[in-house]
């Protein structure tokens, strides 16, 4: 078996995502555990779960959005959770933010296309 | 290679794991086992003499819960399933299980109560009550009588519990919403808002009459301030006191890392029993009860590093608890079926942690505190343990169970209320 580009390129975004995830944990234990819990479970009417959820797994403008913007009274499969998740935009960096959502899609039981800076900064610009 | 080193290895496991199996059912279905008491069968530890039984389950989320004279049972609802907020349970034939249920109530909330020939009961703006006849059933499920309305509901803390004293006095508890006051809530290092306007409508307790229709704030007691949100709360007869008890704030290393350290955030502030009279202040946002040191600690979002004092008293609590453990419900023993120590002591169902995070969460537990004249008189003590169904809980979704309301019945049995799976637990005492 002989590699192609294609795999070569496959085989840097797959070493790509799983630095990022590395990374990606380690945010996540130092600024979403206390509410998201170690197991990506939350906490049942106040923190959301981010185990298999459109707002984890869709659309990734929206999912930077959240971090960015942070976000209250949310209902996800007919539960609403009350806690305020505040907004991040000011205490993490672009990379940071690629970082920790490449991680929370690919825990937990997800998997889910990683984010990129480039995105992150695409939905930044776009909102401020 | 690996490959081929993993298949064995996996074989001696399952090969392993049958063999305990196998054990683990031989031994348990020996026959000279002693017989499994009630306590064995609802699953908790209780002190020498208790017993638990399951009178309910399925209920849905069981806040708080009221047995009435005939020992009958209403659930309010946490989140109203089937257009029923509060559920009407009985037993007809005795034999201590509810079969019988019916519902009615639309809206979702926390409280439940009964007095003076009428049940009250709250979403999570508004309180009602229903005429009951004298077997104590509701006699208009359809039409209740708004008697307070309009109070503040922001999401966050905004569960409306409420209490009764015998001078026609009802008290709510209207929480802030908001962690701390916080310019930003929730935002590491964002600083508290000066004169936190939060405490104007929120973050008290107020007084409104248990007859009088239609009231809104303006026709109430702002009756005390400065308590960040209470859900267990309850009058105490002898002292003809108010008693609450506090959820203290969340994310101390969250939120001021360079001055609390994990393990610090996990058990300070202290959730906090509070003895409330008219015009008392309790310190939130402005400070926290630190349990190990024994003071008022000034709030980080106030100028505090962990270790000032504030300037200026506020209430100091009757007793402290570590923090987090979400105690949810409050109720002081008058019955005469528990032993003498019980009498007129203080009943807390702690709901269990989730600020804890990365160390274990805590609570999970009914917990009993003496009581003499009116003042706690000894040691708190874990009363009845085992309803999260397992030894250490890392997060609070795998608690099994989550104790929140608690009742006496008529008979002087403690029914305690869980709402996460919705089980009705009646814990009774025999010589």
């Amino acid at each position: 078996m002989s590699n192609t580009s294609k795999d070569v390129a496959k085989e840097n975004f797959i070493t790509g995502v799983q630095q990022s995830k590395t990374t990606g944990e380690k945010i996540f234990k130092k600024y979403c555990i206390s509410c998201h819990m170690a197991d990506g479970s939350g906490v049942p009417h106040m923190n959301p779960p981010l185990i298999q959820t459109k707002y984890v797994l869709g659309e990734k403008e929206d999912l930077i959005k959240i971090i960015l913007n942070g976000i209250g009274n949310v209902e996800i499969n007919g539960e609403t959770y009350t806690n305020k998740m505040p907004p991040l935009k000011k205490i993490l960096k672009d990379q940071q933010i690629a970082d920790v959502l490449t991680y929370v899609r690919n825990s937990f039981g997800n998997k889910a296309p990683a984010v990129t800076v480039t995105e992150v900064k695409a939905v930044r610009s776009k909102n401020t | 290679m690996k490959k081929n080193l993993l298949f064995p290895i996996l074989l001696f496991s399952a090969v392993i794991f049958s063999i305990f199996s196998f054990t683990n059912i031989s031994s348990s279905s020996k026959i000279n086992q002693p017989p499994k008491t009630n306590a064995d069968k609802a699953g908790l530890t209780l002190p020498a003499g208790f017993s638990a039984s399951i009178v309910a389950d399925n209920t849905g989320e069981a806040r708080h819960i009221a047995v009435t004279k005939e020992g009958d049972l209403y659930i309010k609802l946490g989140s109203a399933k089937g257009g029923n907020g509060i559920l009407f349970l009985q037993d007809p034939d005795q034999n201590g299980r509810y079969q019988k249920k019916t519902g009615f109530a639309d809206y979702s909330g926390t409280e439940v109560g009964l007095k003076n020939g009428y049940l009250y009961a709250s979403s999570n703006t508004t309180i009602y009550r229903y005429k009951l006849n004298d077997k104590d059933e509701v006699t208009d499920p359809k039409n209740p009588e708004i008697i307070v309305s309009g109070l503040l509901d922001h999401g966050e803390h905004n569960s409306k519990s409420f209490t009764f004293d015998d001078q026609g006095n009802l008290y709510v508890n209207v929480g802030a919403y908001s962690n701390s006051c916080q310019e930003q809530d929730r935002v590491p290092g964002s600083m508290g808002m000066k004169g936190c306007p939060i405490l104007d409508s929120a973050g008290g307790i107020w007084q409104f009459k248990i007859d009088k229709l239609n009231q809104h704030y303006g026709d109430g007691v702002h009756y005390a301030i400065g308590l960040r949100n209470v859900v267990g709360l309850d009058w105490n007869q002898i002292d003809n006191a108010l008693f609450v008890m506090q959820h203290g704030r969340d994310q101390l290393h969250d939120l001021f890392p360079k001055y609390y350290t994990t393990k610090q955030s996990a058990v300070l502030p202290a959730e906090c029993m509070y003895e409330i009279h008219k015009g008392d202040n309790a310190g939130w946002p402005y400070i926290y009860y630190d349990q190990i040191q024994k003071k008022q600690i000034l709030m980080p979002e106030y100028g505090g590093n962990g270790k000032k004092t504030a300037d200026k008293k506020y209430l100091d609590p009757v007793m402290a608890f570590p923090g987090h453990m979400g105690p949810n419900g409050l109720l002081f023993y008058t019955g005469n079926q528990f032993p003498e120590k019980y009498k007129n002591g203080a009943f807390i169902a702690f709901h269990g942690s989730w600020n804890r995070s990365p160390e274990p969460q805590a609570g999970y537990f009914v917990v009993f505190v003496p009581f003499k004249d009116g003042k706690p008189s000894g040691k708190w003590e874990v009363f009845a343990d085992g309803f999260a169904g397992e030894k250490v809980v890392m997060s609070p979704g795998k608690a099994e169970h989550r104790p929140c309301g608690l009742a006496q019945g008529p008979d002087g049995s403690l029914y305690v209320s869980d709402d996460s799976k919705g089980t009705i637990y009646k814990i009774s005492y025999k010589k």
